[in-house]
């Protein structure tokens, strides 16, 4: 009878906490939760994990586990975010679009993440988008490249904390007319697939408006993973082009480098490599001087030399004996970006924990620090990011860095490289860059 | 316990009304994108039947997701109930072409030669991008229904409830041509064809219903799916997405209409669970389930079920 009347009391006592806590959940918004839990997909499996998911994922884990620490240098040295420890729930971006339509309602009905962070592929970005807002759940895309998302439409809850696909093409153009002023003739290889298609087209749009003289002598569409090339080097070989530009990125692009080695296609004319970075630390003295290397962006071998860098750079590599390539400091922009919209948004609402809806208004047109230097979020409606990119051109090899050095190394600001907002790309290359302001 | 079969399915279809209305929103997604895929399983299991594998149900099942992707593109049709009798007609259309060619042959011939029908298209979607948007594919909007429009999550529950009609649909269809001399002469083309023509009946025209039927079934499973995911794109059309067809009908056994449909929802869940609980091993995980029920149940997932309702029944 007296355990019967001491359990009625703890079942009241339980009831009435439990009325409270939703009393002041529905009075005060959301309350500060024990951790923030951040879903994050990247490709583990594939032939997009190697280049691209895994370096990603490894930027994701160590970030996030120096911020708990709270061993990151200012403005980022609070511990977590605000305080509360940031919980990753990491999975693959392998199974189409379709499977990941379905594990993002995993993530956030299920695993009730607090946000995701991810999507290296553009398919998987346009698929999921719509759904996230669906969902009213935040979206930070990290890495995809296609510039249609927040051309096409505007959203409330999906952000992406890096510059799409124009940036790295229209800043390659520029980069070769400041290095090769006189170039004449212009050719592509390109992967036969979106990401190709577009990156070509941008690059060949944009070289044909500041030097309408240019000639193309070949555009090349292998298909995606071919792996080789030979009869396309032939071509490229006998066309001799004054510059050669690629977008391969992966396997694809060390094959082509490998096989065009002993044919010294490097010779007769200028690669331009817009993902190149990622194989500076893997390909080391196999990549000949004078290729002109890019990183979507001031990432990588081509990151600024601010504080922020130089501690990404340390902890990273210490941790896994190589150092950080651009999917990492794309990684790092959005996680830094979250942690800023945040903060902010605790700071707006007095200490007390914001809400989604707080938390999307934090980030939209934000200007935050990152590795690769400060972000604005500028286009899309404060939805898009712009960021600057860099190309520099390799010389010689570093052995203390067992990579090749860059020099020539040369900054367009984001402003330069990117439309204005509320102009799609296509138009504003077509209209021969109508507000861009470059040094 | 003395029912007839269609009790049995009556009894499915009441509790996957149910389990729409109780399940999680995203396991009730789950659901509908493991129907939509079992119909398309059916599409294989009705040319086993016949003794054909085919490894390019890809075609129709992209060529269907993709029909409803350009009705609303360039059309500007939203209304479900259009856009999945149109998929499905097109589907059945390339059926009718392709079957002409493709019904002629057996064994690994057939296989081979859906298989390069399937990545012809695959190929056509990746590089017509002008079109096709290439490899990022097109984007679906939420379709309406009887002209409603539809948001948020009664978008979900009609798109759920369309394709537990249409799996409902599906399943009596292929039940009925089971049944029916057509299905059984299929059944005797497997088993000896020579014998089945010596016996006066067209084996060129059974094995083309066959085929025709089947196309329209995975064209079915294509709509449901591009309905359902919002998005479709060229990976729909790849050969892994027509094995994967395959490798759902022998998990769920080829011998009822039941199996594949059961299989497609256990695939889906092992999978979902092997994402969420082995984000670096899923595929191992999958593969082991595979070899597991190939061990343990050679007849299928449902075989058991069957056994225990032959018995029930006497």
């Amino acid at each position: 009878m007296a355990r019967s009347a001491k359990g009625w009391l703890a079942v009241g006592l339980a009831l009435g906490v439990l009325v409270t806590a939703v009393g002041v959940r529905t009075w005060a918004g959301p309350v500060r939760p024990a951790e923030v839990r951040v879903g994050i997909v990247t490709f583990l499996s594939g032939a997009a994990a190697a280049p691209f998911g895994i370096p990603a994922r490894n930027a994701a884990e160590v970030i996030i586990s120096e911020l708990n620490a709270g061993r990151v240098p200012a403005p980022y040295n609070t511990p977590g975010i605000g305080g509360v420890p940031i919980r990753p729930v990491i999975i693959d971006e392998a199974g189409g679009a379709e499977k990941q339509v379905a594990e993002l309602r995993r993530l956030v009905l299920d695993e009730r993440v607090d946000l995701v962070i991810g999507y290296i592929s553009s398919a998987d970005c346009l698929a999921v988008a719509p759904v996230a807002e669906e969902l009213r759940a935040l979206l930070v895309m990290f890495d995809c490249g296609t510039n249609q998302i927040f051309e096409e439409r505007t959203y409330r809850y999906v952000f992406r904390t890096h510059g799409h696909q124009i940036l790295d093409n229209v800043g390659a153009a520029r980069y070769i007319l400041r290095i090769r002023p006189q170039v004449a003739t212009i050719a592509g290889i390109n992967q036969n697939y979106a990401w190709g298609q577009d990156s070509w087209n941008t690059f060949r749009d944009s070289m044909r408006k500041l030097k309408p003289d240019v000639r193309v002598l070949a555009e090349q569409f292998p298909r995606l993973f071919a792996g080789e090339y030979s009869a396309e080097l032939s071509a490229l070989l006998a066309a001799r082009p004054d510059v050669i530009h690629t977008s391969f990125w992966g396997g694809d692009l060390e094959s082509f480098l490998i096989q065009g080695l002993p044919r010294r296609i490097y010779e007769r004319s200028t690669l331009v490599l817009t993902t190149g970075d990622t194989v500076l630390p893997r390909l080391g003295q196999q990549i000949p001087p004078g290729v002109v290397i890019g990183a979507r962006g001031p990432h990588g071998a081509l990151a600024p030399n601010v504080p922020l860098n130089r501690w990404f750079r340390e902890v990273y590599t210490n941790r896994f004996n190589v150092r950080p390539v651009y999917p990492s400091y794309h990684m790092s922009q959005a996680i830094f970006g979250v942690k800023h919209a945040y903060e902010k948004a605790l700071a707006a609402n007095r200490g007390a924990w914001p809400t989604k809806e707080q938390v999307a208004a934090a980030l939209r047109g934000a200007t935050f620090d990152t590795p690769s230097g400060t972000i604005r979020m500028a286009l899309g409606n404060g939805h898009q990011a712009v960021e600057g990119v860099a190309y520099g051109i390799t010389s010689r090899f570093n052995t203390a860095t067992r990579e090749m050095e860059l020099t020539q190394v040369f900054h367009f600001p984001a402003e330069c490289v990117n439309p204005p907002e509320g102009m799609k790309s296509e138009e504003w290359i077509a209209r021969g860059f109508p507000g861009a302001r470059c040094p | 316990m003395n029912l007839p079969r269609g009790a049995l399915g009556v009894l499915l279809v009441a509790a996957l009304v149910v389990a729409g209305l109780v399940l999680p929103r995203w396991l009730v997604f789950l659901l509908a994108l493991a129907l939509a895929k079992g119909v398309a399983v059916l599409s294989v299991v009705v040319l086993m039947r016949a003794g054909l594998v085919s490894f390019g149900q890809g075609l129709f099942f992209a060529g269907a997701a993709y029909a409803a992707g350009f009705a609303m593109r360039w059309w500007g049709i939203r209304e479900a109930l259009l856009l999945v009798p149109w998929s499905v007609g097109l589907a059945v259309g390339l059926g009718a072409l392709a079957g002409l060619l493709v019904a002629r042959y057996r064994d690994i011939f057939f296989a081979m030669l859906t298989l390069a029908l399937s990545m012809v298209l695959y190929g056509v979607l990746i590089k017509a991008y002008g079109v096709t948007g290439g490899s990022d594919g097109i984007r679906i909007p939420t379709p309406t229904l009887l002209g409603l429009q539809l948001s948020g999550d009664d978008a979900r529950l009609v798109v759920y409830y369309l394709a537990v009609a249409a799996t409902a649909a599906a399943a009596w269809a292929v039940g009925r041509y089971a049944a029916a001399p057509a299905g059984y002469l299929a059944h005797a083309v497997r088993d000896n064809e020579v014998r089945v023509a010596y016996l006066g009946a067209p084996v060129s025209r059974i094995v083309y219903a066959a085929f025709l039927l089947s196309s329209g079934l995975a064209g079915l499973g294509g709509a449901l799916t591009a309905l359902n995911v919002g998005h479709v794109d060229p990976g729909l059309a790849y050969w892994t997405t027509s094995g994967e067809l395959v490798f759902i009908a022998v998990l769920g056994g080829t011998g009822t209409v039941l199996g594949p449909l059961a299989g497609a929802v256990v695939y889906e869940l092992i999978r979902s669970y092997a994402f969420k609980y082995a984000p670096y091993a899923w595929q191992m995980l999958v593969g082991a389930a595979m070899l597991l029920i190939i061990l343990f149940l050679p007849g299928g997932l449902w075989s058991p079920v069957e056994r225990v309702w032959r018995r029930a029944q006497g």
